[in-house]
Protein backbone atom coordinates (compact mmCIF):
# COMPACT_ATOMS: atom_id res chain seq x y z
CA UNK A 1 0.00 0.00 0.00
CA UNK A 2 1.66 3.09 -1.07
CA UNK A 3 2.05 5.84 1.57
CA UNK A 4 1.27 9.03 -1.13
CA UNK A 5 -1.14 9.53 -2.96
CA UNK A 6 0.93 8.14 -5.85
CA UNK A 7 -1.07 4.97 -7.87
CA UNK A 8 2.23 2.07 -7.27
CA UNK A 9 0.95 0.50 -10.63
CA UNK A 10 1.35 3.44 -12.23
CA UNK A 11 4.58 3.88 -11.39
CA UNK A 12 5.89 0.57 -11.72
CA UNK A 13 4.63 0.59 -15.08
CA UNK A 14 7.04 3.99 -15.57
CA UNK A 15 10.47 2.95 -17.76
CA UNK A 16 13.48 4.89 -16.02
CA UNK A 17 16.50 4.81 -17.50
CA UNK A 18 19.62 5.33 -15.22
CA UNK A 19 20.39 8.72 -17.13
CA UNK A 20 17.18 10.24 -16.25
CA UNK A 21 14.94 9.29 -18.92
CA UNK A 22 11.57 8.69 -18.05
CA UNK A 23 8.77 7.19 -20.24
CA UNK A 24 5.35 6.95 -18.87
CA UNK A 25 3.74 3.91 -21.41
CA UNK A 26 0.22 4.96 -20.64
CA UNK A 27 0.48 8.48 -21.79
CA UNK A 28 3.37 7.85 -24.43
CA UNK A 29 4.59 11.01 -22.57
CA UNK A 30 8.67 11.11 -22.22
CA UNK A 31 10.29 12.71 -19.29
CA UNK A 32 13.79 13.89 -18.22
CA UNK A 33 15.32 13.93 -14.51
CA UNK A 34 18.17 14.62 -12.53
CA UNK A 35 19.87 13.02 -10.52
CA UNK A 36 17.68 13.65 -7.38
CA UNK A 37 14.63 13.48 -9.05
CA UNK A 38 15.46 10.05 -9.80
CA UNK A 39 15.76 9.50 -6.45
CA UNK A 40 12.22 11.03 -5.51
CA UNK A 41 11.15 8.59 -8.49
CA UNK A 42 12.65 5.50 -6.84
CA UNK A 43 11.78 6.11 -3.37
CA UNK A 44 8.14 6.57 -4.61
CA UNK A 45 8.35 3.11 -6.36
CA UNK A 46 9.85 1.72 -2.71
CA UNK A 47 6.43 3.09 -1.39
CA UNK A 48 7.99 5.54 0.90
CA UNK A 49 6.53 8.92 1.93
CA UNK A 50 7.34 12.39 1.21
CA UNK A 51 9.19 13.09 4.36
CA UNK A 52 10.99 9.84 3.90
CA UNK A 53 11.95 10.59 0.76
CA UNK A 54 13.36 13.69 1.87
CA UNK A 55 15.36 11.99 4.62
CA UNK A 56 17.11 9.92 1.92
CA UNK A 57 18.12 12.67 0.06
CA UNK A 58 19.53 14.42 3.07
CA UNK A 59 21.40 11.59 3.05
CA UNK A 60 22.35 10.92 -0.21
CA UNK A 61 23.66 13.73 -1.20
CA UNK A 62 25.35 17.26 0.08
CA UNK A 63 23.04 19.99 0.83
CA UNK A 64 23.24 22.91 1.52
CA UNK A 65 19.65 24.75 1.74
CA UNK A 66 17.49 23.18 4.26
CA UNK A 67 14.76 22.94 1.36
CA UNK A 68 14.46 19.56 0.61
CA UNK A 69 10.93 19.09 2.26
CA UNK A 70 9.58 21.46 -0.04
CA UNK A 71 11.56 20.92 -3.06
CA UNK A 72 10.00 16.92 -3.04
CA UNK A 73 6.53 18.54 -2.20
CA UNK A 74 6.80 20.71 -5.63
CA UNK A 75 8.50 17.63 -7.53
CA UNK A 76 5.25 15.67 -6.31
CA UNK A 77 3.23 18.27 -7.18
CA UNK A 78 4.78 18.71 -10.52
CA UNK A 79 4.18 14.92 -11.07
CA UNK A 80 0.77 14.79 -10.58
CA UNK A 81 0.17 18.13 -12.66
CA UNK A 82 1.95 16.22 -15.55
CA UNK A 83 -0.50 12.82 -14.52
CA UNK A 84 3.01 10.90 -14.14
CA UNK A 85 2.42 8.19 -11.33
CA UNK A 86 -1.10 8.74 -10.58
CA UNK A 87 -4.26 6.74 -11.39
CA UNK A 88 -5.81 7.76 -14.66
CA UNK A 89 -8.37 11.00 -14.77
CA UNK A 90 -6.56 12.15 -11.18
CA UNK A 91 -4.34 13.80 -13.07
CA UNK A 92 -3.57 17.84 -11.93
CA UNK B 1 33.85 9.03 -1.21
CA UNK B 2 31.76 12.74 -1.26
CA UNK B 3 28.69 12.68 -1.61
CA UNK B 4 27.30 14.19 -4.99
CA UNK B 5 26.23 17.95 -4.50
CA UNK B 6 22.83 18.39 -4.04
CA UNK B 7 20.26 20.29 -6.76
CA UNK B 8 16.45 20.62 -6.68
CA UNK B 9 14.96 17.81 -8.22
CA UNK B 10 13.46 18.31 -11.85
CA UNK B 11 11.06 17.02 -13.83
CA UNK B 12 10.43 18.42 -17.45
CA UNK B 13 7.92 16.77 -19.96
CA UNK B 14 10.38 16.29 -23.56
CA UNK B 15 8.36 18.13 -25.81
CA UNK B 16 8.14 16.30 -29.45
CA UNK B 17 8.89 19.00 -32.67
CA UNK B 18 10.72 20.75 -30.09
CA UNK B 19 13.90 18.24 -29.36
CA UNK B 20 16.44 17.68 -31.88
CA UNK B 21 18.42 14.75 -32.73
CA UNK B 22 20.74 15.64 -30.37
CA UNK B 23 18.50 15.68 -27.73
CA UNK B 24 18.97 17.93 -23.83
CA UNK B 25 21.54 19.86 -24.05
CA UNK B 26 24.16 18.69 -21.32
CA UNK B 27 27.15 21.31 -21.99
CA UNK B 28 27.10 25.04 -20.81
CA UNK B 29 29.61 27.38 -21.26
CA UNK B 30 30.71 29.26 -18.82
CA UNK B 31 32.68 32.88 -17.54
CA UNK B 32 34.73 32.29 -14.48
CA UNK B 33 36.71 35.63 -15.21
CA UNK B 34 36.68 38.79 -17.40
CA UNK B 35 40.19 39.74 -18.35
CA UNK B 36 41.95 37.01 -15.83
CA UNK B 37 40.12 38.90 -12.99
CA UNK B 38 37.74 35.98 -11.21
CA UNK B 39 34.43 36.99 -11.45
CA UNK B 40 33.84 35.98 -7.38
CA UNK B 41 36.92 38.65 -6.88
CA UNK B 42 35.23 41.55 -8.94
CA UNK B 43 31.66 41.07 -7.05
CA UNK B 44 33.30 40.95 -3.74
CA UNK B 45 35.68 43.85 -3.83
CA UNK B 46 33.21 46.46 -6.21
CA UNK B 47 29.81 44.43 -5.47
CA UNK B 48 26.85 43.27 -7.08
CA UNK B 49 25.40 44.07 -9.93
CA UNK B 50 28.55 44.93 -11.59
CA UNK B 51 29.37 46.89 -15.21
CA UNK B 52 32.20 45.66 -16.26
CA UNK B 53 34.33 47.05 -19.18
CA UNK B 54 37.42 45.33 -20.79
CA UNK B 55 39.96 48.53 -22.29
CA UNK B 56 42.04 45.87 -23.98
CA UNK B 57 38.68 44.70 -26.18
CA UNK B 58 37.57 48.37 -26.28
CA UNK B 59 40.90 49.69 -28.05
CA UNK B 60 41.27 46.47 -30.26
CA UNK B 61 38.13 46.98 -31.60
CA UNK B 62 38.93 50.55 -32.48
CA UNK B 63 42.24 49.72 -33.96
CA UNK B 64 40.83 47.20 -35.95
CA UNK B 65 37.94 49.79 -37.40
CA UNK B 66 40.63 52.27 -37.74
CA UNK B 67 42.75 50.16 -39.96
CA UNK B 68 39.63 48.96 -41.79
CA UNK B 69 38.71 52.69 -42.90
CA UNK B 70 42.54 53.21 -43.37
CA UNK B 71 43.03 50.69 -46.28
CA UNK B 72 39.97 51.79 -47.99
CA UNK B 73 40.11 55.58 -47.73
CA UNK B 74 43.13 57.71 -47.56
CA UNK B 75 41.02 60.40 -45.64
CA UNK B 76 38.68 58.92 -43.24
CA UNK B 77 38.41 59.38 -39.49
CA UNK B 78 36.43 57.72 -36.97
CA UNK B 79 33.95 59.71 -34.37
CA UNK B 80 32.82 58.15 -31.58
CA UNK B 81 28.81 58.32 -30.93
CA UNK B 82 28.81 59.56 -27.15
CA UNK B 83 24.99 58.33 -26.48
CA UNK B 84 26.40 55.29 -26.45
CA UNK B 85 28.17 55.10 -23.81
CA UNK B 86 29.28 58.42 -22.84
CA UNK B 87 31.49 57.14 -19.66
CA UNK B 88 34.38 59.72 -19.44
CA UNK B 89 36.72 56.56 -19.13
CA UNK B 90 34.98 54.42 -22.30
CA UNK B 91 35.04 58.48 -24.26
CA UNK B 92 38.94 58.96 -22.85
CA UNK B 93 39.95 55.36 -24.41
CA UNK B 94 38.39 56.86 -28.12
CA UNK B 95 39.95 60.07 -27.83
CA UNK B 96 43.18 58.47 -26.80
CA UNK B 97 42.81 56.29 -30.43
CA UNK B 98 42.04 59.37 -32.43
CA UNK B 99 38.66 59.78 -32.85
CA UNK B 100 36.48 62.48 -33.21
CA UNK B 101 33.64 63.18 -30.64
CA UNK B 102 29.96 62.56 -31.75
CA UNK B 103 27.30 64.43 -29.95
CA UNK B 104 23.60 64.78 -30.04
CA UNK B 105 23.22 67.28 -27.32
CA UNK B 106 24.38 70.11 -24.90
CA UNK B 107 24.69 67.63 -22.40
CA UNK B 108 26.99 65.67 -24.19
CA UNK B 109 28.88 68.46 -26.05
CA UNK B 110 29.57 69.30 -21.99
CA UNK B 111 30.97 66.07 -21.42
CA UNK B 112 32.75 66.16 -24.59
CA UNK B 113 34.69 69.38 -23.66
CA UNK B 114 35.37 68.97 -20.34
CA UNK B 115 36.98 65.79 -21.19
CA UNK B 116 39.40 68.08 -23.24
CA UNK B 117 38.09 67.57 -26.45
CA UNK B 118 38.67 70.62 -28.78
CA UNK B 119 35.49 72.72 -30.32
CA UNK B 120 36.73 71.71 -33.68
CA UNK B 121 36.97 67.80 -33.10
CA UNK B 122 33.56 67.82 -31.53
CA UNK B 123 30.83 66.56 -34.60
CA UNK B 124 27.18 67.72 -33.41
CA UNK B 125 24.08 66.17 -34.45
CA UNK B 126 20.96 66.00 -33.03
CA UNK B 127 17.57 67.32 -33.87
CA UNK B 128 16.99 69.19 -30.85
CA UNK B 129 20.21 72.31 -30.54
CA UNK B 130 19.52 75.30 -28.55
CA UNK B 131 20.44 78.79 -28.96
CA UNK B 132 23.14 78.96 -26.46
CA UNK B 133 24.22 75.43 -27.60
CA UNK B 134 25.21 76.52 -31.59
CA UNK B 135 26.87 79.53 -30.67
CA UNK B 136 29.36 77.51 -28.13
CA UNK B 137 29.59 74.92 -31.10
CA UNK B 138 29.97 78.13 -33.55
CA UNK B 139 32.75 80.09 -31.08
CA UNK B 140 34.35 76.60 -30.79
CA UNK B 141 34.38 75.76 -34.92
CA UNK B 142 32.67 72.43 -33.75
CA UNK B 143 31.26 70.18 -37.09
CA UNK B 144 28.18 71.14 -36.90
CA UNK B 145 25.25 69.42 -38.98
CA UNK B 146 21.74 71.13 -39.24
CA UNK B 147 18.70 69.05 -38.72
CA UNK B 148 16.38 71.37 -40.40
CA UNK B 149 15.61 74.96 -41.67
CA UNK B 150 14.83 76.71 -38.21
CA UNK B 151 18.35 75.57 -37.12
CA UNK B 152 19.87 77.15 -40.22
CA UNK B 153 18.13 80.45 -39.91
CA UNK B 154 19.12 80.60 -36.31
CA UNK B 155 23.03 80.05 -37.28
CA UNK B 156 22.46 82.67 -39.76
CA UNK B 157 21.38 84.91 -36.93
CA UNK B 158 23.81 84.17 -34.84
CA UNK B 159 26.65 84.41 -37.49
CA UNK B 160 25.14 87.80 -38.33
CA UNK B 161 25.44 88.74 -34.42
CA UNK B 162 28.76 87.35 -34.18
CA UNK B 163 29.89 89.35 -37.49
CA UNK B 164 31.43 85.73 -38.63
CA UNK B 165 30.34 83.27 -41.13
CA UNK B 166 30.74 79.79 -39.90
CA UNK B 167 30.56 76.83 -41.55
CA UNK B 168 27.52 74.42 -41.62
CA UNK B 169 26.84 71.01 -42.67
CA UNK B 170 23.87 69.19 -43.21
CA UNK B 171 21.93 65.66 -42.19
CA UNK B 172 20.24 64.28 -45.11
CA UNK B 173 17.88 61.64 -45.07
CA UNK B 174 18.11 59.00 -47.76
CA UNK B 175 16.60 55.94 -49.35
CA UNK B 176 19.44 53.35 -49.00
CA UNK B 177 16.93 50.36 -49.40
CA UNK B 178 16.71 50.21 -45.46
CA UNK B 179 13.65 49.01 -43.66
CA UNK B 180 12.28 50.94 -41.66
CA UNK B 181 13.26 54.16 -43.74
CA UNK B 182 14.55 56.60 -41.16
CA UNK B 183 13.69 60.03 -42.81
CA UNK B 184 12.79 62.07 -39.16
CA UNK B 185 16.44 63.25 -39.42
CA UNK B 186 17.79 66.19 -41.42
CA UNK B 187 16.15 66.81 -45.03
CA UNK B 188 14.68 64.53 -47.37
CA UNK B 189 16.89 63.97 -50.34
CA UNK B 190 14.43 62.33 -52.27
CA UNK B 191 12.07 65.01 -52.07
CA UNK B 192 14.74 67.90 -52.98
CA UNK B 193 14.57 69.65 -49.56
CA UNK B 194 18.14 68.83 -48.96
CA UNK B 195 18.98 70.73 -52.07
CA UNK B 196 16.80 73.26 -50.98
CA UNK B 197 18.81 73.70 -48.19
CA UNK B 198 22.23 73.49 -49.35
CA UNK B 199 21.54 76.50 -51.52
CA UNK B 200 20.15 78.07 -49.17
CA UNK B 201 23.51 77.85 -46.81
CA UNK B 202 25.83 78.43 -50.07
CA UNK B 203 23.81 81.27 -51.17
CA UNK B 204 23.04 83.33 -47.93
CA UNK B 205 25.95 85.19 -47.96
CA UNK B 206 25.99 84.09 -43.60
CA UNK B 207 27.24 80.51 -43.68
CA UNK B 208 29.68 78.46 -46.26
CA UNK B 209 28.40 74.70 -46.40
CA UNK B 210 30.01 72.30 -44.66
CA UNK B 211 29.80 68.63 -44.67
CA UNK B 212 26.99 66.15 -45.96
CA UNK B 213 25.43 63.77 -42.85
CA UNK B 214 23.26 61.35 -43.08
CA UNK B 215 21.92 58.22 -40.75
CA UNK B 216 20.26 55.58 -42.43
CA UNK B 217 19.50 53.40 -39.02
CA UNK B 218 20.25 50.94 -36.26
CA UNK B 219 21.63 47.67 -36.15
CA UNK B 220 21.93 47.86 -40.12
CA UNK B 221 23.10 44.15 -40.48
CA UNK B 222 23.39 44.61 -44.47
CA UNK B 223 26.93 46.20 -45.41
CA UNK B 224 25.37 46.81 -48.77
CA UNK B 225 22.83 49.45 -47.03
CA UNK B 226 26.08 51.39 -46.47
CA UNK B 227 27.28 51.00 -49.98
CA UNK B 228 24.31 52.17 -51.66
CA UNK B 229 24.10 55.57 -49.12
CA UNK B 230 27.61 56.25 -49.87
CA UNK B 231 27.23 56.25 -53.18
CA UNK B 232 23.75 58.20 -52.85
CA UNK B 233 25.51 60.66 -50.74
CA UNK B 234 28.33 60.71 -53.00
CA UNK B 235 26.38 61.93 -55.80
CA UNK B 236 24.16 64.23 -54.18
CA UNK B 237 27.68 65.97 -53.02
CA UNK B 238 28.20 65.93 -56.78
CA UNK B 239 24.95 67.61 -57.65
CA UNK B 240 25.65 70.21 -54.92
CA UNK B 241 28.76 71.22 -56.28
CA UNK B 242 27.20 71.27 -59.76
CA UNK B 243 24.15 73.65 -58.56
CA UNK B 244 25.92 75.68 -55.88
CA UNK B 245 29.25 75.97 -56.63
CA UNK B 246 30.04 75.10 -53.03
CA UNK B 247 32.31 71.89 -52.45
CA UNK B 248 31.08 69.44 -49.53
CA UNK B 249 34.08 69.51 -46.67
CA UNK B 250 33.39 66.17 -46.21
CA UNK B 251 31.07 62.81 -46.19
CA UNK B 252 29.43 61.66 -42.72
CA UNK B 253 28.00 58.43 -43.09
CA UNK B 254 26.60 58.15 -39.39
CA UNK B 255 26.19 55.18 -37.35
CA UNK B 256 24.29 52.08 -36.83
CA UNK B 257 26.94 48.93 -37.61
CA UNK B 258 25.62 45.90 -35.45
CA UNK B 259 27.45 44.56 -32.54
CA UNK B 260 27.28 40.88 -32.05
CA UNK B 261 24.32 40.91 -29.86
CA UNK B 262 21.75 39.33 -31.20
CA UNK B 263 17.77 40.82 -31.62
CA UNK B 264 14.95 38.85 -29.77
CA UNK B 265 13.72 38.77 -33.74
CA UNK B 266 16.97 37.48 -35.54
CA UNK B 267 17.14 33.65 -36.06
CA UNK B 268 20.68 34.22 -36.50
CA UNK B 269 23.18 34.40 -33.85
CA UNK B 270 24.36 37.95 -33.60
CA UNK B 271 27.79 36.32 -33.65
CA UNK B 272 27.17 36.14 -37.44
CA UNK B 273 26.89 39.94 -37.54
CA UNK B 274 28.91 41.36 -40.44
CA UNK B 275 33.00 42.78 -38.76
CA UNK B 276 33.78 46.39 -39.32
CA UNK B 277 35.91 45.60 -42.60
CA UNK B 278 32.80 44.77 -44.07
CA UNK B 279 31.29 48.02 -43.62
CA UNK B 280 34.26 49.49 -44.28
CA UNK B 281 34.97 47.81 -47.65
CA UNK B 282 31.09 48.50 -48.81
CA UNK B 283 31.53 52.40 -48.28
CA UNK B 284 35.31 52.56 -49.54
CA UNK B 285 34.17 50.84 -52.66
CA UNK B 286 30.83 52.48 -53.24
CA UNK B 287 33.04 56.25 -52.99
CA UNK B 288 35.53 54.90 -55.40
CA UNK B 289 33.58 53.49 -57.74
CA UNK B 290 31.24 57.17 -57.32
CA UNK B 291 34.36 59.20 -58.24
CA UNK B 292 35.81 60.76 -61.72
CA UNK B 293 39.16 58.83 -60.84
CA UNK B 294 40.73 62.60 -60.71
CA UNK B 295 38.77 64.21 -58.29
CA UNK B 296 40.11 63.75 -54.91
CA UNK B 297 37.64 61.81 -52.40
CA UNK B 298 36.07 64.16 -50.26
CA UNK B 299 37.24 63.17 -46.65
CA UNK B 300 35.17 60.65 -44.94
CA UNK B 301 33.47 60.39 -41.18
CA UNK B 302 32.26 57.27 -39.81
CA UNK B 303 30.20 57.31 -36.13
CA UNK B 304 30.49 54.30 -34.67
CA UNK B 305 28.88 53.39 -31.31
CA UNK B 306 27.48 50.06 -30.50
CA UNK B 307 29.63 47.94 -32.74
CA UNK B 308 32.99 48.87 -31.08
CA UNK B 309 31.70 49.14 -27.33
CA UNK B 310 28.83 46.70 -26.89
CA UNK B 311 31.28 43.34 -26.84
CA UNK B 312 33.45 44.92 -24.71
CA UNK B 313 30.80 45.15 -21.38
CA UNK B 314 29.74 42.77 -19.30
CA UNK B 315 26.92 42.56 -15.94
CA UNK B 316 27.87 40.64 -13.39
CA UNK B 317 24.92 39.95 -11.32
CA UNK B 318 23.86 37.58 -8.70
CA UNK B 319 21.20 34.96 -8.16
CA UNK B 320 18.82 36.14 -5.59
CA UNK B 321 16.10 33.32 -5.87
CA UNK B 322 15.09 30.18 -7.24
CA UNK B 323 11.14 29.22 -8.20
CA UNK B 324 8.83 27.16 -10.08
CA UNK B 325 6.25 29.63 -12.16
CA UNK B 326 2.99 28.20 -12.33
CA UNK B 327 3.14 26.65 -15.84
CA UNK B 328 6.22 24.31 -14.60
CA UNK B 329 8.50 26.70 -15.79
CA UNK B 330 11.94 27.21 -13.35
CA UNK B 331 12.43 31.05 -13.24
CA UNK B 332 15.45 32.68 -11.27
CA UNK B 333 15.38 36.15 -9.93
CA UNK B 334 18.77 38.06 -10.06
CA UNK B 335 20.08 41.52 -9.02
CA UNK B 336 20.11 43.27 -11.88
CA UNK B 337 16.88 44.14 -14.34
CA UNK B 338 15.78 46.26 -17.33
CA UNK B 339 16.56 49.55 -14.92
CA UNK B 340 20.18 48.50 -15.46
CA UNK B 341 19.45 46.21 -18.70
CA UNK B 342 17.43 48.58 -21.51
CA UNK B 343 18.87 46.57 -24.53
CA UNK B 344 17.05 43.09 -22.76
CA UNK B 345 13.77 44.66 -24.50
CA UNK B 346 15.10 44.34 -28.01
CA UNK B 347 18.08 41.91 -27.74
CA UNK B 348 18.96 38.23 -26.36
CA UNK B 349 21.31 39.13 -23.92
CA UNK B 350 23.79 35.64 -23.36
CA UNK B 351 23.19 35.05 -19.75
CA UNK B 352 25.91 33.06 -18.55
CA UNK B 353 27.06 31.30 -14.60
CA UNK B 354 30.26 31.61 -13.89
CA UNK B 355 30.75 28.72 -12.34
CA UNK B 356 28.98 25.43 -14.25
CA UNK B 357 27.68 23.40 -11.64
CA UNK B 358 27.17 20.67 -14.03
CA UNK B 359 23.65 20.28 -13.02
CA UNK B 360 20.49 19.79 -14.96
CA UNK B 361 20.27 22.25 -17.47
CA UNK B 362 16.70 23.47 -18.02
CA UNK B 363 15.39 26.35 -19.90
CA UNK B 364 14.94 29.05 -17.56
CA UNK B 365 13.20 32.75 -17.09
CA UNK B 366 15.30 35.42 -16.10
CA UNK B 367 13.56 37.97 -13.62
CA UNK B 368 15.30 41.29 -12.51
CA UNK B 369 14.76 42.66 -8.60
CA UNK B 370 12.43 45.13 -10.04
CA UNK B 371 8.29 44.74 -8.91
CA UNK B 372 7.65 44.91 -12.09
CA UNK B 373 6.09 42.24 -14.26
CA UNK B 374 8.10 43.66 -17.10
CA UNK B 375 11.06 43.06 -15.51
CA UNK B 376 12.26 39.97 -17.44
CA UNK B 377 16.00 39.68 -18.82
CA UNK B 378 15.62 36.98 -21.03
CA UNK B 379 12.01 34.41 -21.29
CA UNK B 380 13.86 31.55 -21.50
CA UNK B 381 18.06 30.35 -21.39
CA UNK B 382 19.31 27.08 -20.68
CA UNK B 383 20.86 27.46 -17.26
CA UNK B 384 22.22 24.56 -14.99
CA UNK B 385 20.62 24.64 -11.36
CA UNK B 386 21.35 27.69 -10.06
CA UNK B 387 21.65 28.68 -6.31
CA UNK B 388 21.24 31.99 -4.35
CA UNK B 389 24.46 33.70 -4.57
CA UNK B 390 25.64 31.82 -7.97
CA UNK B 391 27.11 34.63 -10.23
CA UNK B 392 26.34 35.78 -13.48
CA UNK B 393 27.52 37.44 -16.01
CA UNK B 394 25.65 38.91 -18.94
CA UNK B 395 26.79 40.09 -22.24
CA UNK B 396 27.05 41.84 -24.08
CA UNK B 397 26.04 45.15 -22.91
CA UNK B 398 28.27 47.89 -23.42
CA UNK B 399 26.19 49.80 -25.61
CA UNK B 400 23.73 51.80 -24.08
CA UNK B 401 23.14 50.14 -21.09
CA UNK B 402 24.94 52.20 -18.83
CA UNK B 403 23.62 55.71 -20.26
CA UNK B 404 20.14 54.31 -20.41
CA UNK B 405 20.22 52.70 -17.01
CA UNK B 406 18.16 54.43 -14.55
CA UNK B 407 17.62 55.01 -11.04
CA UNK B 408 14.60 53.13 -10.52
CA UNK B 409 13.30 51.57 -7.29
CA UNK B 410 17.16 50.48 -6.81
CA UNK B 411 20.22 52.67 -7.78
CA UNK B 412 22.67 52.18 -9.86
CA UNK B 413 25.77 49.57 -9.57
CA UNK B 414 29.94 50.72 -9.86
CA UNK B 415 31.24 50.41 -13.37
CA UNK B 416 34.54 49.03 -13.30
CA UNK B 417 37.18 48.68 -16.02
CA UNK B 418 39.94 46.39 -16.38
CA UNK B 419 42.95 48.15 -18.14
CA UNK B 420 45.46 46.28 -20.49
CA UNK B 421 47.79 44.88 -17.38
CA UNK B 422 44.37 42.89 -15.77
CA UNK B 423 43.88 45.82 -12.72
CA UNK B 424 40.23 46.84 -12.47
CA UNK B 425 39.22 50.65 -11.67
CA UNK B 426 35.95 51.81 -10.69
CA UNK B 427 34.89 54.26 -13.36
CA UNK B 428 31.77 55.12 -11.64
CA UNK B 429 30.94 54.23 -8.19
CA UNK B 430 27.79 53.09 -7.34
CA UNK B 431 24.88 55.41 -6.40
CA UNK B 432 23.95 56.09 -2.90
CA UNK B 433 20.46 57.83 -2.03
CA UNK B 434 21.73 60.85 -2.02
CA UNK B 435 22.71 60.89 -5.54
CA UNK B 436 18.38 60.62 -6.06
CA UNK B 437 17.63 62.78 -3.40
CA UNK B 438 20.47 65.66 -3.86
CA UNK B 439 18.27 67.16 -6.77
CA UNK B 440 14.80 67.39 -4.77
CA UNK B 441 13.55 69.85 -2.59
CA UNK B 442 10.73 69.81 -0.22
CA UNK B 443 8.58 72.56 0.93
CA UNK B 444 8.82 73.26 4.36
CA UNK B 445 5.22 72.71 5.17
CA UNK B 446 5.54 68.86 4.24
CA UNK B 447 8.71 68.28 6.56
CA UNK B 448 7.57 65.20 8.83
CA UNK B 449 8.41 65.14 12.27
CA UNK B 450 11.47 63.58 13.19
CA UNK B 451 12.64 63.75 9.67
CA UNK B 452 16.49 63.97 8.98
CA UNK B 453 18.65 66.81 7.82
CA UNK B 454 19.14 66.53 4.07
CA UNK B 455 22.84 65.65 3.55
CA UNK B 456 23.15 63.30 6.77
CA UNK B 457 23.25 60.58 4.32
CA UNK B 458 26.65 58.13 4.82
CA UNK B 459 28.51 57.99 1.54
CA UNK B 460 30.31 54.66 1.66
CA UNK B 461 34.12 54.59 0.55
CA UNK B 462 34.37 55.36 -3.61
CA UNK B 463 35.41 51.99 -4.15
CA UNK B 464 33.26 49.98 -1.33
CA UNK B 465 31.18 47.54 -2.11
CA UNK B 466 27.46 48.74 -4.51
CA UNK B 467 24.80 46.48 -2.58
CA UNK B 468 24.16 43.03 -1.29
CA UNK B 469 27.43 41.92 -0.28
Amino acid sequence: MSRTDFDPSALRALAISETGFVFDPRTGHSYSVNGTGLAVLSGLREGLDLPGIARRLYEQFEVEDATVEEDVALFAQRMRDFGLGVRPGTAG
Amino acid sequence: MARPAYEKPTLVRNTIGLMNKAGRRADLDEESSLDGIPVTKLCAEFGSPLFVFSERRLRAKIQEAKDALARRHPKATLCWSYKTNYLDAICAVHHQEGSLAEVVSGMEYEKARRLGVPGDRIVFNGPAKTRTELERAVQERAIVHADHMEEICLLERIAAERGERPTVGLRVSLDAGVHPRWDRFGFNLESGQALQAARRIARGGRLNLGGLHTHIGTFITEPAAYGRSAATLAAFAGAVEKDTGARPTHLDLGGGYASTNTLGSQYHSGALAPTFAEYAEAIGSALVDAGDGTTPLLPLLVEAGRTLVDDCGTLLATVLSVKRLGDGRRAIVIDAGVNLLFTAWWYRLNVVPARNTGGFIEETVVYGPLCMNIDCIRESVALPDLKPGDRLSISPVGAYCVTQSMQFIHLRPACVMIDPRGRAHVIRRAEVLEDLTGPERLPEYLRLEGMREPGAVRRPAETGPARRD
